[in-house]
């Protein structure tokens, strides 16, 4: 019954293409059939263009993705110098408690954290958990406001 | 789809067609599906190495240099930590390589950037474990 189903729309669109082409063949190419078939608006506009939830958690995944790869030697970098000599430690942890670099060290676990949460987001959707549209873009949601929230609350640790 | 040894067998249809199975030596990555795999494995190993550190900082009001280098001393830490960072290192690459196939479509400029993108993360590889086992 399924299979059947499955035919139906292709079906129906043969007979609609045949009816068309047969339609043009006798009135010419001037003339073309559309019954029920409505012209569909088309906007590529890309100012007027609102992505989807879904999509920006996507891009913001990638995004922050590709920030966490280039910040890879920065990490690095600072890990080395704290555990080279006890003066290196202190330089680090001088630097790392200024008002400023505080900030900047927010933004870079903002980044990371939401990497993580999208991360964890799309695990879920690997199991077979919240792959429905709603649900999805509830997530899609969730993990942003999550991510500002720890962020939030490191920032209150910090300080 | 059910893969079995470069056949593609369509179980919905009933039908069996076989698609030719690309590789490119180009691509600088195996295949798709081990590529998957690989991103889901590593990200659970960064996410409990994450976890870990956190508490650790969390933990420590405090963080002194003895306190630091006696952790990072301590075998199965820096063990864990080596594991951690290959980890990254395998994570980056299949994360970068799949954006920057997705952007960038000129031919020889996607490849010059995917191999300076491979050879920097061997760099930082084997600074990382430099750093790690040689303090």
């Amino acid at each position: 019954m399924s299979s059947f189903l499955y035919f139906v729309p292709q079906i129906s669109i043969c007979i609609y293409g045949s009816f068309d082409r047969i339609i043009r063949h006798v009135l010419g190419p001037k003339f073309a059939v559309s019954f029920g078939v409505a012209k569909r608006p088309i906007n590529i506009n890309l100012l007027t263009i609102r992505f989807p939830v879904t999509a920006i958690a996507s891009i913001l995944h990638r995004i922050s993705g590709v920030i966490l790869f280039l910040l890879i030697p920065a990490f690095l970098w600072i890990f080395a110098i704290s555990l080279k000599s006890p003066e290196g430690f202190f330089v680090v942890r001088r630097y790392l408690t200024c008002p400023l670099s505080k900030l900047v060290l927010l933004a870079v676990l903002l980044t990371l954290f939401y990497h993580l949460l999208a991360g964890i987001r799309h695990l879920f959707m690997d199991a077979g958990i919240g792959e429905g549209l709603t649900q999805a873009r509830f997530s899609a949601q969730c993990i942003g406001i999550v991510a500002i929230l720890v962020t939030v609350l490191m920032g209150i640790y910090l300080w | 789809m059910y893969r079995d040894s470069g056949y593609f067998s369509d179980c919905v249809n009933g039908n069996l067609f076989v698609v030719k199975e690309l590789s490119n030596a180009f691509s600088l990555t195996g295949s798709g599906l081990r590529d998957w795999l690989v991103q889901r494995i590593t990200s659970l190993i960064m996410l409990v190495y994450i976890i870990f550190l956190l508490s650790f900082f969390v933990g420590h009001a405090r963080i002194d240099y003895v306190c630091w280098q006696a952790l990072f001393t301590t075998s199965i830490v820096r063990l864990l930590s080596s594991l951690f960072l290959f980890s990254v290192i395998w994570h980056a690459w299949v994360g970068v390589w799949t954006v920057v196939t997705d952007y960038i479509k000129p031919f020889f400029l996607r490849l010059i950037i995917q191999t300076v993108v491979v050879v920097a993360l061997l760099l930082y590889l084997m600074w990382g474990l430099a750093i790690l086992w040689g303090h």
